[in-house]
Parts: C-alpha cells; structure tokens; sequence
C-alpha cells in the first residue's frame, strides 16, 4: 500500500507538472461540448429549394409560398427549365427541385388529384430522407388546406381519417442537441482518458524511466494501478464539467441519479483506461500506440451509435458492439440521464463493465513486462 | 565469498551472440570492472543480471539468488544505474530520492533524515527542489549513483556511468564509489574509459561478446607487458578481431 501511495504520488506530480496537461483537461472538453454539439445536428435548416413551375398557376403559387413561410425551407426562386434547375443539383447550389407539371392545377381542379414531381440531392441519404419528409409534411398541410377550402369540408371531414397523435416521450421537443450531447460527454471522458493513460505508459518506455522502475522491486499491480487511478479521477473529473456544461448551456435534463452515473462511468473507465494501458505494454513507441488507439477509439465510436442507434444496426454489427465498451456506456448514460432509469434498468451494462474491466485489466498487468 | 557467480552465461538475439559463455565470479565487496567496446556486450549482461532481461542459456545467480526463478528477490538487493541514468527530469532531486527510496519500502522519517545526510555530504542541499531536467549532467550522475544505493543495496550496477563528463567530475564520482564499498557495497562497473579500470579491484575485459581477460589491473598489465590498461586493452582487441 505504501509503494501504490509513493507511485501515486509520483504521478500525480508528474502529472500536474507538465503543461499541456491543463488545457487538454479543460480546453478539450469545452471545445467539443459546444463546438460539436451545436455542429453535429440532424437538424435539417435552410434546405434550398429551386422551383420549376410550368402550370404557371394561383394552386402552384400558393404550395410556394407554403414553403416560402417555412423556417426550414430557403427557396431560391423560380427557373423556367429543369435542366438548369438540374445544374443547380449539380453545383450544390439546391438540395431538392419541386417540379410542378403544366397541368397542375387543372387535373387538381377536374380530378381531385394531381401529381407533383420532388427530385432530391441523394448523396447524404439521411439527409434526403429527412428533406424529402419535410417536403411532405409541407404539402401535406397543403392539401388539407385546399381540400377543406373547395370541398368546403374541415380537415377530418368526408372520409373518417385515423388521426395519429404523438407523443415524444423522454424527449419531448425532439431536441437533436440533447441525445447529441450525452453521446459526446462520452466521446470526451473516453478520448482524454484512454490516450493520456496509454501515452504516459509509452512515454516511460521511450524515456528510458520505465526500465529503472522494472529494475526495483515494486510490484507490476502497483505500477499499473497508479497509471489508471490518476486518468481516472481526471476521466469523473470530465464528466462532472461535461454535465455541468451541459446543464448551464443547453439545459441537458439529468433525470437518474447522479450517484448511478458516476458509477457507471467509473465500470466504463476502467475498461477503457485498461484498453490504453493494455496497448501500451504491447506497444515501444507512442506513435505505434497512438495509431493502434486511434484506430480502436474511432471504430469503437463509430459503432456505439452515437449517431445511428446501435439497436438498428446489423445482426453481426451489434455481435462486435458485445465487446464495445462505448455501445454499453453510450446506452447507460442516455437511459440514465434523459429516461431517469434505475439500477435495475442498467444493470446488464454495468455488470458487462464491470467483468469487462477486471479482464482488461488483469491482461495489462500481466501483459506489462518487468523482464524482456 | 561469491555475490554473482555466472557460469556458462549465452544471450542470443536471433543468430547474434551478444554474450558468448561468459564465465566468471565476483567476490562480495569488490569493484568489479567490465570493460569492453562498444557493442562488445556489457549492457546485455548488467541487463540479465539485474533480472532485466532473460539470458539464453547458463547458471546465473545474483546475491545468492537465481535469475530465472527469483528476480524479484534479486532486484530487492541489488541497485542499478543505467547509461541514462534514469532520474524523472521532471521531478527535483528530492522528489526522485523519496521515490525510489519509497518503492523499497523504506520508512518515511528514515528516508527524511537520510536524504538531508546525503544532500549535505553532495553539496546539493540549495537545489533539493530544483528540477532534475535543470541540474549539470555531472550532478545528475552523482545523484542517480546516490539514489541507486540508497537503499543500501548489497551489490551495485553501474552502466557507464559517467559517460560524458570531464576528468575532474569522473574522480569526484568515483570517490563516491569508494565511500559505498566503505558500507559493503559491491561494485560492478561497465565503463570504456580504460582509466577507470585502475580504480578496478579486478577487471574482465570483453571483447565481440566474450571475456578475452579477466584479472586485477596489475597482473593484466604485467601480463600483457603493458604500461597502462589502454595498451592491454587494444592488445585483446587486436587479438579478437
């Protein structure tokens, strides 16, 4: 005990001393929280319509002006020819064309329906997708409209409609920002403690300080636990700013216990400070480390689903995630702090941490040679 | 009585022999000087025999205990300085003396009152808070050499030790390895400074990984019908190659 308390000292010292140390451990997580989450949004705004308007009608003018009277929508005017319409596909200079056919508002008149032609940059699929919905819902509205004004009908009215009412439970407003936020509160404890772990490791190797400790007769547990305990009270440390920048700015609901979740963090950041660790007993160099750690921390993000939700992934893309620490950390802490859930509820993720965890770190302590 | 006794000791890194049969003894309380060129095999085998690095093949024990089994019982009595005299740059002297003396367990009070006694007899009581990585590299080597043996370890392992410094810092360094062998510390020395030999109670001299002579200074002068270890030194080397 008392050699982890003088190797404990050591690095703390050590630690504090070196003077890229206290930007990373403040400046980083500030940056990301706001940069990112602001940036990274799903939220579609100023899509650019460029409209080709052939019926030259007062029903075509009035679907415009719909989408003219939407915040979401930017259109950029009127051409006389899809094909220059087309260039503006090309260009970027639009993402969607709405194309009404010369005969728009006659067969709407003599008919009752009418067709309407749509034509959506494709190349962000998540992003058509969510265009070509916003389209809708915009004509949709429309629709109603007129239907209610020359059929002299409300909008339920002739044939019985099923009217959906939904509710978005947990997050009512469907803020983007604050299922954005969780996910990169982990990003941010993740990336700052995996890589200082795993660099100050390498960083004795190439020193040449690591032989003269494995030259003493100190113990490996002990030498491998006062490199974890340190970026792992710096790991808490950045979530308690993260929540904290979460609440003051965007007013991320902390609805679990707090108590539960810096449990949770404290599983997840042993498997991931392990994982550091690990690779820096196999690893002489801290480019060969940071490459090997770059390429594990960007696959484990990737498919934790802090963009796409894990559980639509793939049959064999969530078997890879059973060995994600990320995808359990990334579940936990949503639960926690946007649906308020229990222990209970979080239990198989802690557990998995927790057995996780010792096994990493069991490997690190008796992967770390003393003797080559 | 023997405190590193090396029988038959091989270290091979793929096909090259790095040490090739080194046999020989050392007595306790000796300074026992291993001399060699560069790349003659020195540091392989302070490495091996501070539990470092695992030989090939041979019988090997160290201050009584085996290098295969018992390593850890080995580097609880022995005290190393490597060529880059591994101090934390960014911790001060006391700092790194209250380090190392704390991994061998020493108590808090002793290794107070021991580090004032050694900063004294150093001189470097005035930069006990200065930064390792701020201090002449000739105090840095003294202060490795003092916090290697400040557990009071049985044997010492020196690799080069005071490579790069001047005549007068070498002297000074070696008078601090007289005033340990004062306490019973056995010395085992790597150097390429053939004057250093002479401060040697005997000295093996290694040439392309093996030991061509082993001997006090005198008898391999008077041997090799030489007027300094320098002249013994190049006749071996000549010889070997």
């Amino acid at each position: 005990m008392r050699v982890l308390i003088t190797l404990l000292r050591k690095e703390f010292l050590q630690i504090f001393r070196n003077r890229m140390m206290l930007p990373i451990i403040f400046v980083v997580p500030v940056i990301q929280m706001v940069v990112l989450v602001y940036a990274a949004s799903l939220e579609m705004k100023n899509i650019e319509m460029v409209v080709v308007d052939d019926s030259h009608s007062d029903a075509s003018w009035r679907l415009i002006s719909h989408f003219e009277g939407s915040a979401y929508f930017q259109v950029k005017g009127s051409l006389l020819s899809f094909i220059k319409a087309e260039d503006m596909l090309l260009s970027d200079g639009a993402d969607v064309i709405l194309h009404f056919p010369a005969d728009f508002e006659e067969q709407l008149i003599n008919t009752g329906a009418t067709d309407l032609q749509l034509a959506v940059n494709a190349i962000n699929a998540t992003e058509a997708g969510l265009i070509n919905a916003y389209c809708n819902q915009v004509i949709n509205d429309y629709n109603q409209q007129i239907r209610s004004e020359w059929f002299g009908m409300d909008a339920t009215g002739r044939m019985a409609q099923m009217e959906i009412s939904t509710a978005y439970w947990y997050n009512p407003l469907l803020d983007y920002k604050i299922y954005m936020l969780s996910g990169i509160l982990v990003i941010v404890v993740t990336l700052i403690g995996m890589f200082l772990t795993a660099l100050n490791l390498v960083r004795e190797k190439e020193l040449g300080t690591a032989e003269q400790m494995n030259v003493t007769p100190m113990k490996k547990f002990h030498f491998i636990l006062a490199k974890l305990l340190p970026f792992l009270l710096i790991g808490l440390f950045e979530l308690t700013l993260g929540l904290l920048i979460g609440r003051l700015l965007f007013d991320l609901p902390i609805r679990g216990s707090l108590f539960l979740l810096f449990g949770m963090a404290t599983a997840f950041l042993v498997v991931a400070l392990g994982i550091g660790l690990l690779l820096s007993t196999i690893s002489n160099t801290q480019q060969q480390m940071m490459f090997v750690a770059f390429f594990f921390f960007i696959t484990f993000i990737l498919m934790s689903g802090v963009f796409t939700p894990a559980e639509s992934m793939p049959e064999w893309a969530r078997k890879i995630n059973l060995v994600n620490p990320l995808a359990y950390f990334m579940k936990a802490i949503r639960m926690i702090l946007l649906k308020g859930s229990s222990f209970h509820d979080v239990a198989r993720e802690f557990y998995s941490l927790l057995v996780y965890g010792t096994l990493v770190l069991s490997l690190a302590i008796f992967n770390y040679r003393k003797t080559s | 009585m023997k405190i590193i006794e090396v029988d038959q000791l091989v270290k091979k890194f793929g096909s090259f022999v790095a040490n090739d049969h080194l046999t020989f003894d050392v007595e306790e309380g000796e300074v026992f000087g291993f001399l060699g060129a560069n790349g003659a095999g020195k540091t392989t085998a302070i490495r091996i025999l501070c539990g470092l690095s695992y030989p090939t093949s041979g019988r090997i024990s160290v201050a009584g205990f085996d290098v295969y089994r018992e390593r850890e019982k080995i580097k609880q009595n022995i005290g190393y300085m490597s060529q880059k005299f591994s101090l934390y740059e960014d911790l001060t002297v006391s700092e790194n003396i209250r380090l190392y003396a704390g991994i061998y367990g020493l108590r808090k009070q002793e290794i107070r009152e021991r580090e004032t006694e050694l900063l004294e007899r150093l001189g470097m009581s005035d930069i006990r808070k200065r930064r390792i990585g701020e201090i002449p590299l000739g105090w840095k080597q003294k202060l490795a050499f003092s916090v290697a043996v400040f557990h009071k370890p049985r044997i010492v392992f020196l690799d080069e030790p005071t490579g790069g410094v001047d005549p007068i810092t070498r002297r000074q360094f070696w008078e601090l390895i007289y005033e340990a062998t004062k306490e019973g510390i056995t010395v085992f020395v790597t150097t390429h400074y053939m004057d250093e030999a002479e401060y040697c109670d005997r000295v093996s001299i290694m040439v392309q990984g093996r030991i061509e002579a082993l001997d006090t200074p005198r008898n391999l002068r008077r041997d090799h019908q030489a007027g300094d270890m320098n002249e013994v030194f190049l006749q071996l080397a000549r010889e070997g190659s």
